[in-house]
């Protein structure tokens, strides 16, 4: 598992990536309401806002953490939000993206350096 | 503030509000302290509002009378031991700010909100240090304690309170209460000296029915309530019938009342009265789960109506509820109109209010 300083996390699942935020970012974030998610087949370049958390006290941006095309998004949110807070880094997970080369992930922190971040 | 300790203590996560640091959250989260306040109680600290008595220098109706020439509010037709809501108006017919005034037999206690409080004093200083005295209140904390356990929660310290009704007053040793407060349930405002607010507070939270909460689920209570947040939904420019407070205008204020008009923007309110506002505030149902929050425009087809006051996510109706400004022809309750979040227009109706039902004891 990766993480971004913008509190996403990026897991690698056969040849796409998976994007959720951490645990610290949910609970700063507070109770999730809504989430917006992309549209799926859609190639979106790194920094991108590509979906939106709302929680009870404020919307924030999801960004994309690299360039590559959405390939799945996670439809449970829609109806159930909460998930983002019950299980941020396993049923809360946002979308899933296709990129060309996989090794643009070793940019990312890894799960002590993330700690020593939010320490 | 006398119980930053405390609420730092119960993990408050605290935030600059009207120049007091107040916790927005403590850590069982907005959501939880929202639903346990309509479940069970819910302790809130409010000791940045300001408390002041007016004391009179000759008769109470003296001082009542003058007062009531702020406002278009019938003062003296309050009685001793009750309280009433009432709105500071400007000579436009803007709203300066709202407030809670209490007949306590040979005075007035007033409390008005955090970021008007030395407007509101200078003001009632101006207006009324002929008949009175405008104390401000310092040295006393401000507790609500709100929610459908909130009796049997504060009669175990003060047990006078269960013959109080909505909107009674009273005074029980060093505390000051009142039937009343800002979330749509019944409950309780608490006056109490500084020096003993903490005890007091921490006894009532020791009950199993009693929680903290922070200014986050104060917010949404209230939205959910219908009720307005000054500075957001009223301010010096909307008058008291665009905010859809003709409630508090008593009959004896109004075109044919005793003491018709006299007060500040008379001119403007009564003949909005008499003939409707240009807008009115509405409540509003967005679809979907997507909060439509403060500042969100709003808009019939292409026509900009006006935008959205206060808006979030209510976690009692489990959907999304705003209440903002329209056109009074789009005011009808069921009217379809578009709210623009993040560029895209997203359906929303206007609906009655409050969104939750109220359980004010009577």
């Amino acid at each position: 598992m990766k993480y971004t300083k913008e509190h996403e996390w990026l897991r690698v699942e056969g040849n796409l990536v998976v994007v959720g935020i951490t645990e610290h970012a949910a609970t700063a974030l507070g109770d999730v309401v809504f989430v917006e998610l992309p549209e799926v087949e859609t190639q979106v370049a790194e920094g991108d806002d590509v979906s939106v958390i709302e929680s009870v006290k404020a919307a924030s941006d999801i960004l994309a953490p690299v360039d590559g095309e959405i390939v799945a998004v996670n439809e449970k949110l829609s109806d159930n939000p909460s998930l983002v807070n019950e299980d941020p880094l396993g049923a809360g997970w946002f979308f899933k993206m296709k990129l060309d080369d996989l090794s643009v992930l070793d940019q990312f922190m890894d799960e002590d350096e993330y700690n020593d971040l939010i320490a | 503030m006398g119980l930053n300790d405390l609420h730092v203590a119960l993990g408050g996560k605290m935030v600059p509000f009207a120049r007091y640091s107040m916790p927005v959250q403590y850590p069982a989260g907005v959501m939880k302290e929202h639903l346990h306040t309509r479940a069970a109680a819910g302790l809130f600290d409010v000791s940045h509002m300001g408390q002041v008595i007016l004391q009179p220098k000759g008769s109470y109706e003296e001082t009542a009378r003058a007062f009531e020439a702020l406002m278009p509010v019938d003062v003296l037709g309050v009685k001793p031991g009750r309280q009433r809501y009432g709105l500071f108006t400007n000579d436009a017919g803007g709203i300066l700010d709202d407030l809670m005034f209490a007949n306590r037999g040979d005075h007035l206690f007033v409390v008005v909100n955090a970021a008007c409080k030395q407007a509101d004093i200078a003001h009632m200083t101006a207006r009324l240090s002929g008949v009175c005295e405008v104390i401000p209140v310092t040295d006393r904390a401000l507790l609500a304690l709100q929610g459908p356990q909130a009796e049997t929660a504060l009669a175990r310290l003060v047990p006078e309170v269960t013959a109080m009704k909505f909107m009674d007053v009273g005074v029980f040793g060093d505390i000051w209460a009142s039937r009343s407060g800002y979330t749509g349930e019944d409950g309780f405002e608490i006056s109490i000296p500084m020096d003993r607010a903490k005890d007091f507070a921490v006894k009532l939270l020791d009950m199993p029915e009693v929680m903290p909460i922070g200014l986050g689920a104060r917010d949404s209570l209230r939205l959910e309530a219908g009720l307005c947040l000054y500075g957001h939904d009223i301010d010096t420019t909307t008058s008291p019938v665009e905010a859809g407070l003709t409630w508090a205008i008593q009959k004896a204020r109004r075109a044919g009342g005793d003491r018709e008009g006299g007060f500040p923007g008379a001119a403007r309110i009564l003949r909005e009265l008499a003939h409707g506002p240009a807008r009115c505030r509405v409540g509003l149902r967005p679809e979907g789960r997507a909060p439509m929050r403060e500042h969100t425009p709003l808009f019939a087809g292409n026509a900009a109506l006006g935008e959205v006051t206060s808006g979030g996510f209510g976690p009692s109706v489990e959907a999304p509820v705003a209440m903002g400004y329209v056109p009074a022809a789009y005011a009808q309750i069921g009217t379809k109109l578009d709210g623009e979040v993040r560029g895209k227009r997203m359906a929303v109706t206007v609906a009655a209010m409050p969104f939750q039902p109220t359980t004010y004891k009577r």
